[in-house]
């Protein structure tokens, strides 16, 4: 224990807030205090009202700030001050810019945030070192026919691989949120969470209410028109995601306290939540990928392409392959279905806490600030203009 | 003159608000329209893209305005701005229009959001715009499009063909991709203007303002808040073409806003707000009037006019620490020093003046109970000019200093029209060519202004222009009928050979 808060303060150290600004950091405080002398965009999302609170913007509330911005676009599209206006505002930009930023920043250990500098290559390496691994373990098969996968692997092999790499992105991932909610706390009033913020922070996360426009009609993608498959591809994926998940877990409990073991069948808990999971991860996956590429180029930072799209592209590799291995079932090609799914499976628990899941994770904790600041009295009195 | 009508029913010249509300009016009657854009597609909407809100009457509280703001407490806030220079008729159709416009703005795309905060005290009286008037063009934008409207951008209106009042063919300009241009003659049955004042032609603004008593053109130092495509230059030729005119030159909604703003475009973010907190100096480090008369909102619309009046269009708002988180956080940072002897030399001031002006100001502040909130009683006595409210000594280091300049927002000079929109020449009505927004706000402000009502103007009678232009449509389709009852509709030549064929023998 003694170990690990060891490592915490190192980490904190590491992510303490700054007074010298990174370029990034620099420009949301330039483009900010734009925003905050106009505030037309206050009913869009919650990045306006906390900047309202605001008179100037350190870098906690420029991390904070960064990961409540959805990059939904409605302030570019609404913007008098976007390009080619020489102010060139782009919040949803200069936002996605800083919260690369402040990935790598709190991500634990700390050497390992150097892996957003190349997100793309290093999801690629990951994957096919997971493939390599899984190849090897699975090529000694048997060759006679085999309609069960624990007859490829067993079971005791597959949780010896993933159940430390699980742990782990744990671990890793409540460090660095920890160490996130340690720099915004302050900064977002330092009150404590109350019921009625958690309850608010949990439906505004859980419904993805950020990428409804503030008018419930959706958010921008390819132009200034609203659209509402951006929030219904993500609820598709994240959903489907918690459903494989949800799967995984009930099929471990069969596993240990029921003595049932896969291969499920068809009707039982884990089989409906996994296939369900997987069509519907699959499908948001396949959409969220589409709504990608046709995005307008003003939205988020370019440069973050290949970590959004290979993240995108990972979870629709582990929904189908999933879907494949159950319908591979009795087939020779069973092994290879096993192995790739089994690979894809690794290599996002591989970069959970290094790729563009994280910012599920400190979205959430930002969003749970938001709740919470809300709520607290402001001190300042504005005269009205 | 050929008797085959124009294939094109309603041309709507402009891409703001007032074009947009006219083009979607014409279009629902079922009229073709085709808007003309000057600006390009990223630049469009005018001065809309920086408005904020529409000041609405309503007898009852709706969705996002609070309580009643009725028609006679609007119609005498606008006889209080305007000083009297209004026409009562005009400005009650503008007001009525208010109540009842907003589920056809909703309709085209416009979404409403509660009062923005720093800016509570138009919740009652103003409808906020979700995303400010950019997004609602946008949304205007869109609309035209579903609805087939069709839509040049780069094409600049420079001349127009009447015949006894009639419009006949407007001579648009396209800029093209590569740099070039080409011209067109398009005619139409009838014809909306809808295309701004003069705010960003400089040298009509030089003009208009001349030269003040220190020999400088008090219009050179002018911002411009807006648009850069607003030249005037329809106000011209209509003027020319003997149409009946309104408005003073100079009379413009004009602000004081940081004299760092850009020449263009600064919209809202450049206003200077603590003016009501502080001192306001000229550049002879002298006040020059009342910094505490009413409510800044009252009171922001008449600075611009009294900088612009100043020896080279300056003055600096100052202010000192104890100012900081009353006003709206401004877009520049002040010049900030721990003494006013400092302030005064980094703002280049004579300092003995300005320390005089100050240390006068101070000693003559009576403070009693401060709230920036209501109308307190921290006075000046014996002081010229008086400061009535929010009188503290300015004392507490560091001070600010924000340096102003007028910002004018849009002209008031334009073309007389009456409750149809009509142009007039000599007193008769054209029967369809019409004008809506800035182009004939004159016949609403002849001077003064009061926050919204820019987009009510726009939004009243650009949807009258609309419903206007596509009634001289019908009625030109009566004649018609009347006349060639026998003709084939297919007979009808394409206008845009006709108007070039036309155009090429003239």
């Amino acid at each position: 224990m003694q170990v690990l808060e060891q490592l915490v303060k190192e980490a904190q150290d590491l992510s303490r807030p700054s007074l010298v600004l990174a370029d990034s950091e620099r420009e949301v405080a330039r483009q900010l205090q734009i925003c905050n002398a106009c505030r037309y965009c206050e009913s869009f999302c919650a990045v306006f009202p906390a900047m309202t609170r605001r008179l100037s913007f350190a870098q906690s509330d420029i991390h904070y700030m960064a990961n409540l911005c959805h990059n939904c676009g409605s302030c570019l599209h609404a913007c008098q001050y976007a390009e080619p206006h020489d102010f060139a505002v782009n919040i949803p930009r200069s936002m996605a810019q800083v919260r690369l930023k402040t990935y790598e920043t709190y991500a634990w250990p700390a050497f390992m945030g150097v892996t957003y500098a190349k997100n793309g290559l290093w999801l690629t390496l990951c994957l096919f070192a997971s493939l390599a691994l899984f190849i090897g373990l699975l090529l000694p098969a048997p060759t006679q026919e085999v309609s069960n996968f624990y007859g490829l692997m067993s079971h005791e092999t597959m949780v010896s691989w993933f159940a430390p790499v699980f742990l782990f992105d744990v671990l890793a991932l409540s460090i660095g949120v920890y160490n996130f909610l340690s720099n915004i706390t302050p900064a977002t009033s330092g009150a404590a969470l109350t019921t009625p913020a958690a309850l608010e922070a949990t439906h505004n996360i859980m419904s993805l209410k950020y990428l409804d426009g503030g008018h419930h009609e959706g958010c921008n993608n390819e132009d200034d028109a609203f659209t509402l498959w951006r929030q219904r591809m993500h609820h598709f994926t994240f959903y489907g995601f918690l459903l494989c998940f949800a799967s995984t877990s009930v099929a471990t409990l069969y596993h240990y306290l029921l003595g049932e073991h896969a291969p499920y069948a068809w009707g039982t808990w884990p089989k409906v939540l996994g296939v369900v999971g997987g069509m519907s991860l699959l499908l948001g996956t396949l959409g969220l990928g589409w709504l990608n590429l046709k995005r307008h180029p003003w939205h988020g930072d370019l440069k973050q392409k290949p970590m959004d799209l290979g993240f995108i592209a990972l979870l629709a590799l582990c929904a189908s392959t999933g879907l494949l291995l159950w319908v591979s079932h009795g087939s020779t090609f069973l092994p290879s279905m096993l192995a790739a799914h089994l690979a894809s499976i690794m290599a996002l628990f591989l970069t959970l806490p290094y790729g563009k899941f994280a910012h599920g994770i400190y979205r959430s904790a930002a969003l749970i600030r938001f709740s919470v600041e809300k709520r607290q009295a402001t001190g300042l009195v504005l005269k009205e203009d | 003159m050929s008797s085959i009508p124009p294939k094109l029913d309603v041309l709507v010249v402009g891409g703001g608000n007032a074009a947009l509300c006219a083009a979607l009016m014409a279009r629902e009657a079922g009229c073709s329209v085709r808007i003309l854009e000057s600006a390009p597609k990223l630049w469009r909407g005018g001065n809309s893209t920086h408005t904020r809100n529409l000041r609405c009457m309503h007898d009852a509280p709706q969705d996002v305005l609070l309580e009643a703001y009725p028609e006679e407490e609007f119609w005498q806030d606008l006889l209080k701005v305007t000083g009297g220079l209004t026409n009562e008729e005009m400005a009650r159709i503008a007001i009525r229009h208010s109540a009842t416009c907003r589920p056809w703005m909703f309709k085209h795309g416009v979404r409403f959001q509660p009062s923005l905060s720093g800016a509570l005290h138009t919740a009652r009286t103003n409808a906020f715009f979700m995303g400010g008037g950019k997004a609602l063009i946008n949304a205007y934008f869109r609309s035209a499009q579903n609805l087939g409207i069709a839509i040049d951008y780069d094409c600049t209106v420079v001349d127009l063909e009447l015949q006894d009042g009639q419009f006949k063919a407007a001579k648009a300009i396209h800029r093209l991709p590569g740099g070039s241009t080409q011209e067109e003659w398009i005619q139409a049955k009838s014809c909306v203007l809808a295309c701004g004042g003069f705010e960003s032609n400089m040298e009509k603004l030089k003009a208009a303002w001349g030269q003040n008593e220190w020999g400088e053109w008090t219009a050179e130092n002018f911002l411009v808040r807006g648009t850069r495509y607003n030249h005037g230059v329809l106000i011209d030729v209509l003027r020319d073409l003997g149409a009946d005119m309104i408005g003073d030159a100079t009379q413009a909604h004009m602000v004081a806003i940081d004299a760092r703003a850009p020449a263009y475009d600064g919209g809202i973010c450049t206003r200077i707000d603590c003016v009501s907190l502080g001192v306001v100096v000229n550049k002879f480090a002298q006040r020059f009037y009342d910094e505490g008369e009413d409510f800044w909102p009252k009171r922001y619309a008449i600075w611009g006019r009294l900088v612009a009046l100043q020896p080279g269009q300056i003055a600096y708002s100052i202010t000192d620490a104890k100012a900081v988180g009353r006003f709206m956080p401004p877009v520049f940072d002040g010049t900030v020093c721990n003494t006013l002897e400092e302030l005064a030399q980094t703002l280049g001031l004579d300092q003995e003046v300005f320390m005089k002006t100050l240390n006068d100001y101070n000693q003559a502040c009576q403070v009693g109970h401060f709230d920036h909130t209501t109308l307190d009683n921290c006075h000046t006595e014996g002081l010229t000019p008086v400061k009535s409210h929010w009188a503290l000594p300015i004392n507490t280091a560091p001070f600010y200093a924000y340096p102003v300049r007028p910002g004018i927002t849009f002209t008031y000079l334009g073309l007389k029209t009456d409750k149809t929109t009509a142009v007039h020449f000599a007193g008769q009505a054209s029967q369809n060519l019409f004008v809506a927004g800035e182009m004939m706000s004159g016949n609403v402000l002849g001077k003064g202004y009061t926050a919204g009502v820019g987009m009510t103007i726009g939004t009243a009678f650009g949807r009258i222009a609309g419903s206007s232009a596509a009634q001289s449509v019908k009625a030109q389709l009566g004649q018609q009928l009347g006349q060639h009852s026998g003709q084939h509709p297919g007979s009808h030549t394409d206008s845009h050979l006709l108007s070039k064929e036309k155009h090429a023998s003239a």
